[in-house]
């Protein structure tokens, strides 16, 4: 009977604990979403009354998001950023699964391990190895032509360089462990019956890797979205969301209107996440 | 012949993507780090080549106690994350209902999708002092005044498990699902307590998850920025802050590539003793992680 008392304690406790760790976890970001909807100049209490000004609103002191011309430049920065990366490192990872699941070749397994590494370096050293060796690139341009192309400098083109340079190894990882699963003898039966190579890979490999390549981009486009270590060391003129966002908290402090940008951001990464959930189900 | 030269073309197509992005975006520019960091500024547009800035990082104390400040709060917060992420992994994977499993880690994994600034913006809003936490201890009466929560060592810890005791529950979970429930009755059956059978079971099996989730717990928490910026003040000084201020503030571009390097070489010395000590490799560590 004790045993059975001390098991009930147990599974209390145990439960307890588990409940105080989801409210850590949802804590921030509830606090985070709510004051975006607090009729008030700042994100706290007491709850002044639900307004959707700090989205919509087109004037000072509220001005709402959707209105924030700085806000506004740095979300399409970033959708843009985000699109240009999730493209290349979708395709670049598509090569390198083809790569290390159908063919074979000397220092393989090396190679695989050099493919992991990126994964391990911090951010903020991909940023600034990015910058110094594209800025050494540039350098030897100009000694060589007297000028230098742009792109070199800090900017998008460096943002989307330093974060497909990590990006891909995800994509890779995604798109080959799918790959790994494909029953070889679907290709093999599609070029018995007459298919080329190119037709078996467009009309039977690809469309079955397609769900893994739309989660891998879908990936990719939210870490890049969010991405901050790796952009904050390249960022020219056209800075990101997450640059903006960071520098209004720095200067600014809280300001509900980054609640907004939270709630935003939230329902966005969500629903793509979702996404990519449904993709994945539809075809096992 | 005409077979194997075409197999040849196909393998070389194949491999330039690959290699044009581990040589141009990887391998070249690590290198460049290295090399300026070994090139000391004498005058403008006048170099020695020499060690001479890693002598510097070693004369300058603020330098490495801000590095060794980074190393052992990063410990900490892998620990942390660890304790308590494990009784949570162990929860979903073996404790819980069928049911319930894929739910309770869906639940688990949402802050991962939200950005890592978002999730320090609500810490600031609930910690501030005017924020929420503040004003709920003056209402009850627990504060007299509004209570600073932000900018100590403390505020930082929680912020910076929050942001990665994600990465811990994963690995540790896969790993744990595995675990034969007939296991755990072989080891109370034979006689084992509790703890016996935690400690003699349960922590041997879910090693590789503790690895692996350790690893990219320290790594992320080392390489972090916006955290320990954000909840502890500019003065947190965090090492990748000091990355930062070399390269951007005060373009001192050897010193910060110094400090880069530096701090790659801990973190990979870090992940290689923890792999080494546990006998695990990278690939599968991390790929499965």
């Amino acid at each position: 009977m004790a045993e059975e008392h001390k098991a009930r304690i147990f599974t209390l406790v145990y439960r307890t604990y588990m409940a105080a760790f989801l409210l850590y976890l949802v804590m921030p970001l509830l606090a985070a979403g709510v004051f975006a909807f607090n009729d008030s100049l700042f994100p706290t209490l007491p709850w002044q009354g639900f307004t959707l000004d700090w989205f919509f609103n087109d004037s000072e002191p509220k001005l709402g998001m959707f209105h924030d011309g700085r806000l506004l430049r740095g979300l399409t920065n970033s959708l843009y950023i985000g699109v240009l990366v999730s493209l290349g490192s979708v395709f670049v990872g598509t090569w390198n699964a083809f790569l290390f699941e159908r063919v074979d070749f000397p220092f393989k397994r090396f190679l695989y391990l050099v493919m992991v590494v990126p994964l391990v370096i911090p951010g903020v050293i991909i940023g600034i190895s990015i910058l110094l060796f594209a800025s050494m690139v540039a350098d030897g341009v100009w000694a060589v032509l007297g000028t230098s192309p742009d792109w070199l400098r800090p900017g998008i083109p460096l943002i989307v360089l330093g974060q497909c340079s990590f990006l891909i190894t995800i994509t890779s990882l995604i798109i080959a462990a799918r790959l790994q699963q494909f029953d070889i003898s679907q290709e093999e039966a599609a070029l018995n019956l007459g298919a080329t190579r190119q037709r078996a890979l467009f009309t039977v490999t690809l469309p079955y890797l397609f769900p893994a390549m739309f989660s891998a981009f879908v990936v990719a486009f939210l870490v890049s979205f969010e991405n901050f270590n790796t952009t904050m060391m390249l960022v020219g003129s056209d800075a990101p969301l997450s640059i903006t966002m960071y520098d209004r908290i720095a200067k600014v402090g809280s300001t509900p209107v980054l609640n907004a940008v939270s709630v935003f951001l939230m329902v966005a990464s969500g629903l793509l996440a979702l996404s990519s959930v449904l993709v994945q189900r539809k075809r096992p | 012949m005409m077979r194997s030269d075409s197999s040849k073309l196909a393998l070389f197509l194949l491999m330039t993507p690959f290699f044009l992005w581990i040589v141009l975006l990887i391998v070249l520019p690590q290198m460049g780090i290295g090399y300026v960091s070994l090139r000391e500024k004498l005058g403008p547009r006048e170099y020695a080549f020499g060690p001479g800035n890693y002598i510097d990082f070693l004369m300058e104390p603020i330098y490495w106690h801000t590095l060794l400040r980074t190393a052992w709060m990063s410990i900490l917060v892998t620990v942390l994350a660890l304790l308590i992420g494990f009784p949570v992994a162990y929860y979903i994977a073996k404790i819980a209902r069928q049911r319930s499993r894929t739910a309770l880690l869906l639940l688990c994994l949402i802050p991962l999708w939200v950005s890592d600034l978002v999730r320090a913006f609500g810490w600031i809003v609930l910690l501030r002092e005017s924020g929420l936490i503040s004003g709920a201890l003056q209402w009850t009466g627990l504060a007299s005044g509004p209570v600073e929560m932000l900018y100590n060592d403390a505020t930082v810890v929680i912020g910076l498990v929050y942001t990665v005791v994600l990465f811990m529950i994963v690995p540790l979970y896969s790993t744990l699902d595995g675990l034969d429930d007939a296991l755990l009755e072989a080891g109370y059956n034979l006689g084992g307590g509790g703890f016996t059978v935690f400690r003699r079971i349960i922590v041997p099996y879910a090693m590789p998850g503790i690895v692996a989730g350790s690893i990219i717990t320290f790594m992320l928490t080392a390489g972090s920025y916006l955290t320990p910026i954000l909840l502890g003040g500019k003065n947190s000084s965090w090492f990748t802050e000091q990355i930062y201020n070399q390269f951007i503030t005060r373009y001192n571009w050897e010193a910060g590539a110094t400090f880069g390097v530096i701090l790659l070489a801990f973190t990979s010395l870090v992940i290689w003793l923890g792999l080494r000590l546990t006998g695990q490799s990278l690939a599968t560590t991390v790929a499965k992680g």
